[in-house]
């Protein structure tokens, strides 16, 4: 009787969200397990030294990149969805560009371009005949410029949700504003923002994560964060446990973030009706304020990929007949291949969870879920070993049983194949790609669920016949944002690839981290140029609807 | 894309990837390296070519290329663990990942120092790590030693990179071990006292900015300024700048090694040994410290031209494995001491 009515609560829905998803959780478990056994020593040494640094420039940069990428972004997406100007048409995807671009690879661009030995300050140096110490110049290489270069490719998170949002805001709400004698600016902050807000905070709080866990610009400008921190409490001071204690220590921030988030919304459900064809004209603008409105958002385009793009083309100019080689095409489709099944994967799991999530609104469910979508704000390579971890674990105990068993060696399994490295993609970016879907997902009335269920759909039904057709552009975004983001990886990658299994990102990474960037330029590039694919698809997409 | 199809690309992409990664080879050698593929696959390729034995290759941060062979255990397909600094050789000994490995050619051709006395690893190229200056702004006759870079007339002139790098660590571990804890802490707060700038970017940053007249002093390896030496776009800026050999009367400079040992679980321990050795035979010796500007571990191999200019020195005997047992006191002292 008790194994019947326990199989009545583990219904199916249950269980396809319980199994991945507690996969899933198991990194992120092992670094919140951790605390269990503190390192009381080696937390002295760091409370007395570094530890609030890490904190506060964690913080900082978190809080910096959240408000910038907030800004252009929803402003952006405004003004794109709501005016004419020239050029719109194009602007309109072309301001997704910057995702292409790894946070690392700007920010090697930008010192390049603008630190004191580079052509903007020797420049500076020979027309004004100054010297070192005569003249003010801001430091690229601060937690401001670690704000303002990850603020610059992390903002298209938001640009692409607000947009998206916006753009499916009925024209009749527009009606009833002006009917009620709000002008356009008021229509703005008080209906059409509030009603964008959950996509604007979820495009905002995957930038925030996002600054949480980079670790590339930050190590190289040099700004002490929690990131940081994990590699030098594990590698230098070599305790492997403490570091795991600072990843959760993090790991509870980014929890709050995400607590917070939801508790901003916690009594308002949106929806909308899925109607393309009642879509809001958009206005048209006077001839200052056209180009006006054409140069704000040309702004984050040139800084967030024109120029980086620029000066990343030059270097390759000067570099490709040394790095084009027979082996760079292999590298080309290894990171394009990879990129591709990660993203079908992680949004085939986004799905089943945010409509198991939809279906059953319990802790069963939710706890599950959330604790698999944490895997966003902890550094790659964390995220890496514990992947690594339990993987070899299961190895060792199958090999060691099956050679008991029948006297054969299996070897290594799972560890070292690309299943620990797609395994490891899913954990770390789930949240992406769950976040965009269930942004989708609470947009569609539940009084269409239930319309289709009357009419005789199962859920499963509903699901592939009324939800996916209707959340198609969330998909897409999802897919999108998730392939561009596996391409742009790199500890992960670094660490669980096969043998001779390279990336661009590897490649890339491998040059730029000998400071021999004009090398890594092509790669970068590459990485850049197989990115941009999928925006154009999405872009077409976007205006077929 | 309709679901079904988008299941079944899933599902073949996802088969083809496991076969792919399956594959083997019937004579082979796995290798974990922590030194760029681009450092060392020329070597790898000549090696197969001679002997027919097959090279697979990872390549990544030596930690966790550590952490990987720990994790595989028994099962590990690593044969030979590569790593560019003595630190990470000594953590996979301790760590009991390395196997002791008799070799006379080995022994004979590495000096006693430079590699580990019962066989663990082994030494394969040199890298020094002295005071660089700029030629018109110091009087090298001032800086006999790393001591003197504490003296209040380098006040606002150092530049040097965080101290998150191993090479740092390694440097700091090295005074630890001559002069021991409270004189090293003295250093240290002295040098940092003098920094020109907080520590930002990696060694070819401080050069450049050396160059470019940030500070006048700076610590770095020398295959950086040897390796902008030979690039056109940074000639300008090295021909300003100078090596100084410090501690010449004392110790000596303070060196490390890029070095490899073979793995406890090697599955192809003979091929993991000719490749070590392969390695160490005279031509791949000039080929490999050449690369990359490094100094040859065997005393019979010429440096790179380059390397002339700088000068032959006296390096720093001290046996390699203290550096390793001493790097997590050197960063907490370092911690202490504001070295970010």
């Amino acid at each position: 009787m008790t194994e019947r009515s326990r199989r009545f609560r583990l219904d199916p829905w249950r269980w396809l969200v319980l199994v991945p998803a507690m996969l899933l959780a198991v990194p992120v478990l092992m670094i919140l397990l951790s605390v269990l056994d503190p390192q009381w020593d080696v937390w002295a040494h760091l409370r007395q030294t570094v530890l609030w640094s890490y904190i506060s420039n964690s913080l900082l940069l978190a809080f910096g990149v959240g408000l910038g990428a907030l800004f252009i972004g929803t402003g952006c997406a405004w003004l794109v969805s709501q005016y004419h100007f020239p050029g719109r048409k194009y602007l309109e995807w072309m301001l997704l560009l910057p995702l292409a671009i790894p946070a690392y690879i700007i920010a090697y661009t930008y010192t390049g371009l603008l630190d004191f030995a580079g052509p903007v300050q020797s420049q500076l140096r020979i027309w004004f005949d100054w010297r070192y110490g005569d003249y003010w110049f801001p430091e690229i290489r601060s937690l401001g410029g670690a704000i303002i270069m990850l603020a610059l490719v992390l903002y298209p998170y938001v640009y692409m949700l607000a947009r998206t949002a916006f753009r499916e805001q009925a024209s009749s709400l527009q009606e009833a504003s002006r009917t009620l004698g709000l002008t356009p600016r008021q229509h703005f902050w008080r209906v059409a923002l509030p009603l964008a807000r959950p996509a604007i905070l979820t495009g905002t709080a995957l930038a925030m994560m996002e600054a949480f866990a980079d670790y590339g610009t930050v190590q190289y400008f040099g700004v002490d964060t929690f990131t940081t921190g994990i590699f030098r409490t594990w590698f230098g001071l070599n305790n492997s446990l403490a570091a795991a204690q600072l990843a959760a220590l993090l790991t509870s921030f980014v929890l709050f973030l995400l607590v917070l988030e939801q508790w901003s919304r916690r009594k308002i459900r949106y929806y909308h009706q899925g109607q393309k064809d009642t879509q809001q004209p958009r206005r048209t603008l006077t001839a200052g304020r056209k180009w006006l409105v054409f140069v704000l958002c040309c702004l984050p385009l040139l800084f967030g990929f024109v120029v980086p793009a620029v000066q990343l083309s030059l270097w390759a100019l000067a570099t490709w007949q040394v790095t084009l080689d027979e082996r760079f095409m292999q590298l080309v489709w290894n990171s394009f291949s990879l990129a591709a099944m990660a993203a079908l994967i992680s949004v085939t799991l986004a799905l089943v969870f945010a409509y198991a999530r939809r279906l059953k609104r319990d802790w069963l469910v939710l706890i599950p879920v959330r604790l698999a979508a944490m895997g966003y704000a902890i550094p790659g390579t964390v995220i890496a070993i514990g992947v690594m971890l339990p993987l070899a674990f299961v190895d060792q105990r199958i090999d060691l049983l099956a050679e008991q068993w029948f006297g054969v060696r299996t070897g290594l399994l799972f560890s070292g194949t690309l299943f620990a490295l797609l395994l490891a993609y899913s954990v770390r970016f789930l949240a992406v790609s769950l976040h965009s879907v269930e942004a989708g997902l609470h947009r569609i009335r539940p009084n269409m669920d239930q319309a289709a269920r009357s009419l005789g759909c199962s859920p499963r039904q509903v699901l592939w016949r009324v939800h996916v057709p209707l959340l198609r552009g969330s998909v897409l975004t999802a897919l999108l944002l998730v392939f561009v983001d596996v391409l742009k990886e790199l500890p992960a990658t670094l660490i669980l690839r096969p043998f001779n299994f390279n990336t661009l990102a590897v490649r890339t990474y491998e040059l730029a981290s000998d400071e021999r960037l004009a090398d890594a330029s092509l790669s970068a590039l590459a990485i850049v140029l197989v990115g941009l694919l999928p925006v154009i698809i999405l872009a077409r997409s976007m205006d077929r609807h | 894309m309709s679901i079904r199809s988008m299941v079944v690309l899933w599902c073949s992409l996802i088969i083809v990837a496991w076969v792919q990664s399956a594959e083997s080879w019937a004579t082979e050698v796995n290798v974990y390296s922590a030194r760029q593929e681009e450092l060392i696959k020329p070597v790898l390729d000549r090696f197969s070519e001679q002997t027919g034995i097959r090279v697979n290759l990872i390549t990544g941060n030596a930690d966790e290329l550590i952490t990987r062979i720990a994790s595989e255990g028994r099962n590990s397909p690593a044969d030979l663990l590569i790593t560019t600094d003595v630190g990470r050789l000594y953590r996979a000994k301790q760590q009991q990942l390395l196997q002791p490995l008799q070799s006379d050619f080995l022994n004979a051709q590495i000096p006693t120092h430079l590699r580990d006395e019962a066989g663990y690893w082994f030494g394969l190229t040199v890298r020094a790590r002295p005071i660089l200056y700029a030629v018109d702004r110091v009087d090298p006759t001032k800086l006999a030693s790393l001591q003197d870079l504490t003296a209040a007339e380098w006040r606002g002139r150092i530049c040097v990179r965080s101290s998150s790098h191993i090479y740092n660590q390694s440097l700091v571990a090295s005074r630890l071990a001559h002069d021991g804890t409270e004189a090293t802490e003295q250093w240290v707060r002295g040098v940092v006292a003098n920094f020109a700038r907080p520590p930002r970017g990696g060694d070819r940053d401080q050069i450049r900015a050396l160059a470019a007249g940030v500070c006048d002093i700076a610590i770095a390896n020398t295959y950086y300024l040897a390796g902008m030496m030979n690039d056109p776009r940074d000639q300008a800026a090295a021909s300003q700048i100078k090596v100084l050999w410090p501690d010449q009367d004392s110790a000596g400079a303070h060196i490390n090694i890029s070095g490899a040992g073979l793995s406890a679980h090697a599955p192809n321990p003979q091929a993991g040994r000719q490749l070590l050795e392969f390695m160490l035979q005279a031509e791949a010796q000039q080929w490999y410290a050449e690369a990359n500007h490094e100094y040859p571990v065997r005393t019979d191999v010429a440096y790179s031209e380059t390397l002339q200019q700088f000068g032959s020195f006296k390096a720093d005997t001290l046996p390699l494995e203290r550096l390793g047992e001493l790097n997590a006191d050197a960063l907490r002292l370092m911690d202490r001491a504001r070295w970010r």
